[in-house]
């Protein structure tokens, strides 16, 4: 099965992390992105720039309709994801642990719907 | 072969193979209410077939090759994708080969029921879907059990099951170094179970009863597949010794009888004796757990049978271990309890009072009980009745009623 893990942490808190702070996350990352390439279980992912660079777009009457900034503002923002391949629940939710976000935020964990 | 004897042979079947046979149909398709239905449908088959052809030789591999059929057309229909569907097809196939040589169903009931009570599900929703898919009780019956309507609880086990299926909730046996956290939750669930038989001893709601026999058949289940695990001991031990004494909860008139007033002779020596040695195999592994601290303050309860009396000193060591393990405030309570038998009943309210804090005690009914006992105790009469008014308003048990109701009715005018 497919699964989402979308990375969800608190922008300010990152933002105001120390550049020591900053390079142990980044390694972090690079390692773990690095499992799951090993694994061959790592299907695509990226890290997201901050809401301040989002828009959103709704239609409303005919008309499009942007919006800067997310959809909701929550205390937690998405961040980034990976798209993994995992045989079950369990294998998804092992992987999300480990993935660094999951200190610094929490990772939510969403099948695929498969077509 | 008349009906009847058709009909008792599929029921008997239905009896002792439901579970393995829904364990391994849902360990193939992944999805529960597929299995069931394929399960249902070769029920019905069999009360068709067997009228006529006879009962076969071996009546759960002829429900489970049935089934299996059923899973194979049903995937067939439905499938929504080709490469999941002939993912499915291969994985059943490859099953019923490795079943069909032996001519015995594989027991997976263990798996089954890691997936009942797997972490990604509701708590509450954990006890109803073992006993919907290891035993085979319908919704409405469940429901009775749990004190929800009968159409929400078919809700929620239908939407149980979606979640199973959507989210991939896995078949199999959790990872060595999740398997304490999450064995810990399968008996969770089975504890409850039980508890739920528990508190209608004279089974006034008929669809309750039985409730006792399936919370340990569940908990044999567990013991025998997973024999080195002292917890898994513990809970059948536990249960064992509870259920030794459930008939002597009882006099001859129907009235409640506390277990301080209980005649060991009416205790059931045989089941005392099982949850004995279970528990002695337990201990040897060394890993002490809460369910074997709770089953040893109920051997030392049942030590009275041979004592004569009620190790109170050693009781409370155990529950000064069960809630440094567990910080329960319901365990707070039963330490009070014992700590009022071995330094008197003012050190036991003083422990009481110090829980006061604790808002889950307030709709805790053996709380307000134990309080109004001491407080009588204590020639407190004034509290003590209120207490046992707070009792009363918590307890639905007839039998407990009358009992507490005649305590308070008891209790002398206060003095001063």
């Amino acid at each position: 099965m497919e699964y989402l893990l979308l990375i969800y942490n608190n922008e300010k808190e990152t933002a105001a992390m120390s550049q020591a702070e900053r390079e142990r996350w980044t390694g972090a990352y690079m390692a773990y992105t690095q499992a799951l390439q090993e694994a061959n279980v790592l299907r695509g992912g990226n890290r997201l720039r901050p809401t301040s660079a989002t828009t959103t777009v709704r239609v409303a009457g005919g008309k499009v309709q942007t919006v800067d900034g997310p959809f909701a503002e929550t205390r937690e923002q998405l961040a980034g994801y990976y798209l993994i391949d995992a045989p079950d629940l369990d294998a998804a939710l092992s992987w999300a642990g480990r993935c660094p976000g999951a200190q610094y935020g929490s990772i939510e964990v969403r099948p695929i719907w498969a077509m | 072969m008349s009906n009847t004897d058709a009909h008792r042979a599929a029921e008997q079947a239905a009896r002792h193979s439901y579970g393995k046979l829904i364990a391994w149909l849902a360990a193939r398709s992944r999805d529960v209410a597929v299995a069931e239905d394929a399960l249902s449908e070769a029920f019905a088959a069999a009360l068709a077939a067997w009228p006529t052809q006879g009962v076969p030789a071996a009546p759960e591999a002829w429900l489970l090759t049935t089934a299996r059929r059923r899973l194979i057309d049903m995937a067939r229909r439905r499938h929504t994708s080709e490469t999941a569907g002939d993912r499915l097809l291969l994985s059943l196939e490859e099953a019923a080969a490795e079943a069909g040589t032996s001519g015995s169903v594989p027991d997976q009931r263990l798996r089954l029921m890691f997936a009942c009570a797997h972490p990604a599900l509701d708590p509450a929703m954990r006890s109803p879907l073992m006993l919907q898919t290891v035993l085979g009780l319908d919704a409405t019956t469940i429901a009775a059990v749990f004190l929800v309507p009968p159409a929400t609880m078919g809700q929620r086990l239908v939407r149980a099951k979606r979640r199973i299926r959507d989210a991939g909730i896995p078949f199999r046996l959790p990872e060595q170094e999740d398997l304490p956290a999450r064995l810990d939750a399968v008996l969770e669930a089975i504890y409850a179970v039980f508890a739920a038989g528990w508190v209608d001893p004279a089974a006034l709601d008929q669809r309750r009863h039985g409730l006792l026999d399936e919370a340990l058949w569940l908990g044999r289940v567990v013991a025998d597949l997973l024999p080195d695990e002292p917890e898994a001991l513990g809970l059948l031990a536990l249960m064992l010794h509870a259920a030794a004494r459930s008939a002597a909860r009882r006099d001859e008139a129907g009235a409640y009888v506390p277990l301080s007033a209980q005649n060991p002779s009416r205790w059931n020596a045989a089941t005392i004796a099982e949850a004995e040695s279970l528990l002695l195999r337990a201990s040897a592994s060394r890993r002490v757990g809460r369910f074997q601290l709770e089953a040893a303050v109920q051997s030392a309860h049942a030590a009275r049978r041979n004592t004569g009396g009620t190790d109170w000193a050693a009781i409370m060591l155990l529950y000064d271990a069960l809630l440094a393990l567990t910080g329960s405030p319901v365990v707070a309570v039963n330490r009070a309890v014992a700590l009022a038998e071995t330094a008197g009943a003012a050190a036991g309210l003083a422990a009481l009072d110090g829980l006061a804090d604790a808002p889950e005690l307030a709709t805790y009914q053996p709380y307000w009980a134990a309080r109004a006992d001491l407080l009588a105790r204590l020639g407190r009469s004034e509290a003590a009745s209120a207490a046992y008014g707070q009792a009363l308003a918590l307890e639905h048990d007839p039998a407990a009623r009358r009992f507490l109701a005649a305590r308070q009715a008891a209790l002398p005018p206060q003095q001063g």
